[in-house]
């Protein structure tokens, strides 16, 4: 049964949708648009090309896509056993931990790196007596700080991610079940959490590979050729080229993000079918 | 003191084993609880020292006074302007949109497109966001050129992608999608018989919105929009690459501050960085509470 009030939502949701999408797309396909005509009067992928052709270009992708590999590890490895120890052992330190992963979105990145120079551009001391020199001395250790701050960033999700992972399995009586089998804790850690964590993993890690990929302000500041600075510094010198690393840096969150919901599906349909 | 310290050693010794047995368990957590305080606690905490110390480490007010003054003071009232506009703007219409991927019948592959565009372009902040928008609506832009044709000299009339407004556009990039994002659970959590009892009871759609619907949405809604303004507040990407930093925000201010010791006097910058902090904090304990109200309803 369809009253005119019905009609007239879907009538109003129409215009609401058209205005949103109006509004999205138009500076998406301008910068399609713009990034096929770096060759006067035709349409070309002039500008992709000159884009690719750049050796800085291959290098700072390349080097932001291994931060983020390096990112998503360091976050599998400290989010998972905590949140496998406290859903174990703990469950009263849940709502802590939870509020410390809660954090990174009260301190910006701004600031969060402002924090990290202050404090890590000097030696570590005790009594005045360095014990560790500074670590923003050296490019590898900034690059350590840099994969540190980043994983900071993408710990909300990923700490989320996990979480709902684990509920979504009964890891007491996985774990118990194991343990009576006679295995020990890198077998229950690797071939029973892990697997069943599997999809849970992977949204966590295209959700950070998009963080990573990309950013500008902590990698600015600690100077590491990323790609996020490499694209800014590109903006202020050429016109059709960053138009072209735009649609491709679109492309690569939007694939993120398709791949995620693909993944995430397959889950909820497979826990139902278990159930 | 001697006979003290052997009565502990004693104790300690007897009550081993049960300290191990209290202890092990929250070995598994140590990593975690070092690595915030490493990455999170302290970095934030020198700030928060510093910013009650002079130069020379005297404990003092007068940064956190500072803030009061300019140029910090108008630096802060406009983050708090772009922000709280894109969180209105933000949150009215992303809740329309919310509203019509939802309960607007519409077809399905719109309606999935949508979310899953959303999802993308809550995530397409920063730089290539900034460039998108440039390309387009800059002084040099495909859409202003275009308008240029039809005699509309959108800069001469006033438009600028560079000043409040302009950024405020740019951030209703990412805003729209989030709020789209979190108010759908919120709408669909609304159950049917709410609205078929308010019908049978006589309510008009009208009314079921304004005596059902709106009240239990209200705390999301306002929650939600206090996320997005702690999503605007903090950006300093998209901001610095769409103005060049020629845009006197927090977090820019914080930047020039980093690159160079802008204030002359580096305490006054960290008070900067603890008066943000102290906003965001305000921001996701509104936004906890305000989401622990509608949970009571929308189970």
């Amino acid at each position: 049964m369809k009253t005119d009030v019905v009609r007239n939502v879907s009538w109003l949701s129409w215009v609401v949708i058209v205005l949103g999408a109006v509004y999205f797309l138009a500076p998406l396909l301008g910068t399609l648009d713009y990034s096929l005509r770096a060759v006067r009067d035709q349409l070309s992928l002039a500008a992709y090309e000159r884009a690719f052709a750049d050796p800085k270009f291959i290098e700072s992708f390349l080097y932001s896509n291994v931060l983020a590999v390096a990112t998503i590890l360091t976050s599998i490895l400290l989010i998972v056993p905590t949140v496998y120890w406290i859903h174990m052992y703990i469950p009263k330190l849940r709502p802590w931990v939870e509020a410390i992963t809660l954090l990174p979105f009260v301190i910006p990145a701004i600031v969060l790196v402002f924090g990290f120079i202050k404090t890590y551009s000097r030696p570590f001391e005790a009594f005045s007596i360095p014990l560790i020199p500074s670590p923003l001395t050296t490019s590898e250790s900034t690059l350590g700080v840099l994969v540190m701050g980043y994983t900071v960033l993408a710990m909300p999700y990923m700490y989320r991610a996990v979480d709902n992972g684990l509920r979504a399995i009964d890891v007491q009586r996985l774990t118990e079940a194991a343990q009576s089998l006679g295995a020990g804790w890198g077998t229950i850690l690797f071939r029973i959490i892990l697997p069943n964590l599997r999809t849970a993993l992977l949204s966590g890690a295209l959700v950070t590979f998009s963080i990573v990929v990309g950013e500008l302000t902590l990698a600015t500041f600690l100077g590491v050729k990323a790609f996020g600075p490499y694209l800014q510094q590109l903006g202020q010198h050429k016109a059709y080229e960053p138009s072209a690393l735009v649609i491709i840096s679109f492309l690569l969150t939007w694939l993120a993000m398709v791949l995620i919901n693909a993944v995430t599906r397959g889950d909820t349909s497979s826990t139902a079918a278990s159930r | 003191m001697a006979q003290t310290a052997v009565v502990t050693k004693q104790e300690s010794s007897f009550a081993l084993p049960n300290v191990r047995a209290i202890l092990l368990p929250w070995l598994g957590v140590i990593p975690f609880f070092i690595f915030a305080y490493l990455f999170l606690f302290l970095p934030s905490s020198s700030l928060f020292i510093d910013s009650f110390q002079d130069a020379e480490g005297n404990w003092t007010l007068a940064n956190i006074a500072g803030l009061f003054e300019e140029p910090i003071r108008s630096g802060f009232i406009l983050s708090i302007q772009v922000s709280a506009v894109t969180a209105l703007i933000g949150g009215i219409f992303g809740f329309l949109l919310a509203y019509a991927v939802t309960l607007g019948n519409l077809p399905p592959w719109l309606r999935s497109s949508y979310v899953t565009f959303s999802g993308v372009a809550s995530n397409f902040a920063g730089v290539p966001l900034a460039f998108a928008f440039l390309t387009v609506l800059g002084r040099t832009g495909v859409l202003t050129a275009f308008f240029k044709l039809f005699g509309i000299d959108l800069y001469e009339a006033g438009f600028s992608l560079y000043n409040f407004w302009g950024l405020s556009l740019v951030y209703l990039f990412f805003q729209f999608p989030l709020m789209l994002l979190i108010m759908i659970p919120s709408l669909e959590g609304l159950k049917r018989e709410w609205r078929e009892a308010a019908a049978n009871l006589g309510a008009t759609p009208f009314a079921y919105w304004r005596r059902v619907a709106f009240p239990i949405l209200l705390p999301s809604l306002l929650g939600t929009m206090i996320l997005l303004f702690g999503n605007a507040f903090g950006a300093y990407a998209t901001a610095f690459a769409l103005t060049g930093g020629r845009i006197n925000l927090v977090t820019i201010q914080i930047g020039a501050q980093i690159r160079g010791d802008v204030l002359h006097n580096p305490n006054l910058g960290y008070a900067m960085a603890l008066g943000m902090i102290v906003i965001m904090l305000v921001c996701i304990v509104g936004y906890t509470f305000l989401q622990r109200q509608t949970e009571r309803w929308l189970r």
